[in-house]
């Protein structure tokens, strides 16, 4: 045993002096970072890997066309485990690492929030694809800009097809008590009184588990529509929960249940739910469709949820690096006047950082089965600042 | 076990010879983690020996003063992480004076914290103005202000939380405590309705610093023109220096005072005490206070610096940190407790994140371990090894193995180590 | 608010209460005989229970083909064995050493304690991390068991909440039975008790301690077990708020005592759905279902101060 352990580590140490002596080697060619931050532990890991992912595709398939720059990129993944106090540590480790040039990230906008106050004093670019909280972009930094909608049209969009398409009347509205799900709830809700909906209750909770209080606040007030504001994990429980106990409301969420984790775990009650979501599937995309075989064939497994947009994403800031060189404020210059043809349509940014097209899906599962039936697709330009 | 009878020029030469080494090689590297290593082992050795009080007051200030303020410069990331570590480490001061001083297991202390924090966060961001109306922020300035205030508003609050739980005998206050946590958690994260106070979970951003136009200046005319992302770091540097050197004193002049022996006789046995004549309620809650105090500073300093707060940043994880800190630094010890903090925060902030990077280098390097009988692919190396998710694991074994193996910590009182292995 | 809608509804708010509550009760019951017996808040007991859940899980997801009968015997079993040994080894790691020593300082064994339950958490995960690449696992749905009956007045009930009711009340019976009845009974009292006199009677108090250990241990996996199976999902720190409510309970019915334990178990679970449910009907959103977890706090720092025996405890005596 001693034997083994004490040849693993020698085999580890050659490894890494083996690594330490590399760049010395070739020394004309510099090594720039392009980080990617998102939970790669955790509830909805299975989210985060997926951002890490896309980007990964993104620095093997992009990355040599720096080469000519004489820059070698490297990816830095990095696990904010959704949490602002470890999203804002990596964020003051990033700003600090000279070879960093631009983060990709995060996943919730409640890590993404703080997170950018820090790369803004360091113009550390920072190209989201997936917080679609409002703030996100509206303080207005050079830094900070996202390459998908915003809740403030997704919970509407929502709104608009729970009134108008599945004609609801009386609604109950549940968040997860963080910064992204209350964000987005609030605006589903805002928005369906507006169309004259009736919401009869708009509760938060940090439950993982047992969601009976919820349950039977739903069969006391009888909705029409339950809609839930959070992530993967908890909808899914939740919805099993309602269907066992024979509440029959229609179920919808949000972007951050576009995963084959929901399916998992709800099983049956997966059925017949909706949900709006920023990232369309792959097969909304003519150019998605080689992107999914490339992905596949590299990972083994197909591109879920937010794959795509964490690729168009680190593409965005590839193509900054590459006009701008290793500069951290020509390359947020560079992003924020890029227009360049992704995967997921013509991207662009307007003056705050928003995608100026971004658009809106309306997933139905008929079968409890992921991916989903696209049902609605809305392009909608990111409203002005101020409005 | 603990020999007392070190030589004094025993303990200085490794001692200067870690200082020197540490300095050189961080000023030549300011971004290698190993100098860093180096120069904070040089300075807790400072602390940590005894005799030649000159010598080492000089070496201390030259490590703290000169060396690393000339490294950050060059990575602000250095003075990023000493804040951090001298946060810990004053917040470790105030938990020690509750569990090291009074015997108190206090399980919620990451509360005061919050109460802190969101005292200047509420006022010196447009939040008050959610629920109070009027014109905020509050200008920078009144920061300084704020940090005496929110003295006053934890030590109000510890006193609310300690009234009923600390008529309870030990294990039940830790129990209440852990819950009374919890409960402070809860409120910041719901009271954004029916009244927006705290603004839930969407936290608090952005929180104004105070204004350090005076700071520049100041170094300025001492010809340091330094760029402008470095002037807080460095400002909220010398700040926690500062308080942390007040708050030290504060914590030498109460354990020698008699309300510190109070505490100390409250600790050994509580009926003795009470047979003494010590009020044991009224001991017990300047404890409470005075340890809440120094964490509720710390959390204005820290409002300011994150320029964010939030209710995840005050979870039960937090207090058990703290815990840890004291724990290992060695319980009543104020030197351990600044050892433990700056320990526990490096392993936390610096160690395990670094291990996980070199996880990642190994995995991008497509590098294959050949072993003979069994090849290992590097780049199949699972992401869920990486150490820095596994902060509790990490807290779980330190206390563990302290309370296994060296319970009065690693730089003990002298009181403790004496009545810890009395048994034996 | 209309009142008709809160009676309606009540049927089933006493019936969740009743299957969480008896959840509780299994779980308070490892942490009373085990501060009977060392005087010792078994913080660590929270992860027994959710290592328990995770190891019902895994038998039960391998089992799935065995049908619902088998599946769940042997996740029961599965989950009363782990949690019960790996009960019996925290006790031989951690607390036994420190019992040696003798220490007199109370802070001591809770620290460890402590220690011990934030080891656990990561350690599970770090499992799941590992083998599955995920962060809980899922119970599988038997047809058997997720079938919903009805009930009078409205209520309906699952195949897996039957089981549940089942499994506890058998399980309750059998630890009463043990504990009062029996030899092995009678030594667990008696330590309790006080432990110098019954090692002079002859007892060991170290066999006695690990056998008290071991069944707090496979209750608490039972109750893991069935806690996953009626709420679905188990993850790493799915053991710290059942255990503090736990804790609560025992406090509550008295620690020490069997019946108290379940009563205080019963009493907690139906509170929590109460208050959960009607506070945010009544207050019309403005006091939400997220105090829930506070409520069984008020109730624990209410107990300790106006009654710290609790309801069916002996009055205790400070030993100077």
């Amino acid at each position: 045993m001693a034997i083994i352990v004490r040849r693993l580590a020698i085999g580890l140490l050659v490894s890494g002096m083996a690594l330490l002596a590399m760049p010395l080697g070739a020394e004309e060619t510099r090594t720039i970072k392009l980080a990617v931050v998102s939970p790669l532990s955790g509830e909805i890991a299975q989210m985060g890997e997926m951002i890490k992912l896309g980007v990964q595709l993104a620095v093997e398939e992009l990355g040599p066309e720096l080469a000519a720059r004489g820059l070698r990129l490297e990816l830095a993944p990095q696990d904010d485990q959704a949490n602002p106090d470890v999203g804002t540590g990596i964020a003051r480790r990033l700003v600090n690492d000279a070879d960093v040039m631009g983060v990709v990230g995060h996943l919730n906008s409640g890590v993404a929030i703080p997170a950018s106050e820090i790369y803004k004093d360091y113009s550390l670019v920072m190209v989201s694809p997936a917080n679609t909280a409002t703030i996100v972009t509206d303080r207005g930094y050079a830094t900070v800009n996202r390459v998908c909608g915003r809740d403030d049209v997704q919970g509407p969009a929502g709104a608009e097809f729970a009134a108008n398409t599945l004609h609801v009347k009386k609604i109950f509205v549940v968040h997860d008590k963080t910064a992204y799900g209350q964000g987005v709830a609030q605006a589903f809700a805002e928005a369906s009184r507006k169309k004259g909906l009736r919401v009869l209750g708009f509760v938060g909770t940090e439950e993982r588990a047992n969601f009976q209080p919820l349950v039977l606040q739903m069969r006391a007030l009888n909705p029409d529509l339950v809609y839930f504001g959070g992530t993967y994990a908890q909808a899914a429980v939740l919805v099993k929960q309602m269907r066992d106990r024979r509440i029959k409301a229609l179920y919808m969420s949000d972007d951050a249940i576009d995963s084959e984790g929901f399916v998992r775990i709800a099983g049956p009650a997966a059925r017949d739910v909706y949900y709006t979501t920023v990232a369309g599937p792959s097969s909304e995309f003519p150019a998605a469709k080689a992107f999914g075989e490339r992905f596949t064939k590299r990972f083994h497994r197909r591109p879920e949820g937010y794959a795509i947009y964490a690729y168009d994403a680190a593409h965005v800031i590839i193509a900054a690096i590459r006009q701008a060189g290793p500069d951290r404020a020509a390359i947020a210059q560079a992003v924020r006047h890029m227009e360049l043809e992704g995967i997921t349509g013509k991207i662009a940014f307007d003056d705050k950082g928003d995608r100026r097209l971004a658009d809106y899906f309306i997933i139905h599962l008929p079968e409890g089965t992921y991916p989903g039936k696209v049902v609605r697709k809305i392009a909608m330009p990111a409203p002005p600042r101020g409005h | 076990m603990w020999k007392k009878s070190r030589t004094l020029g025993g303990g200085m030469i490794p001692l200067l010879a870690a200082a020197i080494a540490g300095s050189f090689w961080l000023l030549l590297d300011p971004g290698s983690t190993l100098a860093f290593l180096v120069w904070l082992a040089a300075v807790l050795l400072t602390l940590a020996w005894e005799g030649r009080p000159r010598l080492r007051w000089a070496l201390g200030a030259v490590l703290l003063l000169v060396v690393l303020p000339m490294a950050g410069m060059a990575n602000s990331f250095l003075l990023e992480l000493t804040v951090q570590i001298g946060i810990y480490a004053a917040m470790a001061l105030g938990l020690n004076v509750v569990v090291g001083l009074a015997g108190l297991l206090d399980l919620g202390y990451a509360a005061f914290f919050a109460v802190g924090a969101y005292t200047w966060a509420i006022f010196g961001s447009a939040q008050a103005a959610a629920f109070l109306g009027g014109t905020f922020p509050l200008p920078g300035g009144y920061f300084y202000l704020f940090l005496f205030i929110a003295v006053i508003t934890t030590a109000l609050v510890g006193v609310l939380i300690g009234l009923p739980a600390l008529r309870l005998r030990g294990d039940y206050l830790a129990i209440v405590t852990l819950a009374m946590g919890e409960v402070v958690r809860v409120l910041a994260n719901n009271l954004d309705h029916p009244i927006n106070i705290t603004n839930g979970p969407q936290g608090i951003t952005p929180i104004a610093r105070p204004p350090i136009g005076w700071f520049s200046d100041l170094l300025g005319s001492v010809g340091l023109v330094l760029p402008a992302y470095i002037w807080y770091p460095l400002f909220f540097y010398l700040l926690v220096l500062l308080l942390i050197g007040l708050i030290t004193l504060v914590n030498v002049r109460l354990s020698d005072s008699p309300l510190g022996r109070a505490w100390v006789a409250i600790r050994e046995d509580e009926v003795a005490a009470r047979a003494m004549g010590i009020p044991l309620l009224r001991t017990k809650l300047m404890a409470f206070a005075t340890g809440a105090a120094f964490s509720g500073t710390m959390g204005v300093v820290f409002a300011a610096k994150q320029l964010f707060v939030s209710p995840e940043s005050f979870t039960l994880v937090q207090s058990i940190l703290i815990l840890t800190m004291v724990i290992l630094g060695g319980m009543g010890s104020i030197r351990g407790a600044i050892v433990g903090a700056a320990l526990v925060t490096v392993l936390n902030l610096q160690v395990l994140k670094s291990l996980s990077e070199y996880l990642n280098v190994l995995r991008q390097s497509g590098a294959v371990l050949d072993l003979g009988f069994w090849r290992y692919d590097l780049s199949a190396l699972p992401t869920q090894l990486e150490p820095a998710k596994y902060e509790r694991l990490v807290f779980g074994v330190i206390l563990v193995a302290m309370m296994i193996w060296r319970p009065e910590g690693l730089l003990p009182s002298r009181r403790a180590s004496l009545e810890l292995h009395q048994g034996e | 608010m209309d009142w008709q809608i809160i009676l309606d509804i009540l049927p089933s708010v006493l019936l969740e209460g009743l299957l969480l509550g008896l959840v509780y009760a299994m779980i308070a019951l490892g942490y009373s005989m085990v501060y009977g017996v060392l005087g010792l808040i078994n913080f660590a007991h929270s992860e027994v229970f959710m290592i328990g859940a995770v190891a019902g899980a895994e038998v039960m997801i391998g089992c799935v083909h065995a049908g619902p009968a088998a599946a769940l015997v042997l996740a029961l079993l599965a989950g009363a064995l782990v949690s019960g040994m790996l009960a019996v080894l925290i006790e031989r790691v951690a607390y036994r050493p420190l019992r040696r020593r003798a220490s007199k300082v109370r802070l001591v064994p809770l620290i460890t304690a402590i220690g011990v339950s934030f080891f656990l958490q990561d350690a599970a995960r770090l499992y799941l991390g590992l083998v599955h690449d995920d962060f809980y696992r899922v119970y599988p749905n038997f047809e058997l068991l997720e079938r919903t009956m009805d009930l009078p007045l409205q209520a309906t009930i699952q195949g897996k909440g039957i089981v549940l009711m089942g499994v506890a009340a058998l399980m309750l019976g059998v630890l009463w039975f043990l504990v009062v009845r029996t030899p092995m009974g009678r030594a667990i009292r008696a330590v309790a008790q006080d432990r110098e006199a019954a090692s002079l009677m002859g007892i060991d108090p170290d066999r006695v301690i690990t056998r008290t250990f071991f069944l707090g241990g496979c209750l608490g996996g039972v109750a893991g077990v069935l806690f996953g199976l009626l709420y679905t999902q188990i993850n790493p720190y799915s053991g710290f708020f059942p255990g503090i409510k736990a804790f609560t309970a025992a406090v509550l019915g008295g620690i020490g005592s069997i019946p108290g334990a379940a009563l205080g178990g019963l009493f907690l679970g139906v509170l929590e759905i109460m208050g959960g449910t009607y506070l945010p009907l009544v207050s019309d959103g403005n006091i939400g279902t997220e105090y829930k977890d506070i409520f069984a706090f008020a109730v624990l720092i209410a107990i300790l101060l106006f009654k710290p025996s609790g309801l069916l405890g002996r009055g205790h005596v400070e030993k100077v």
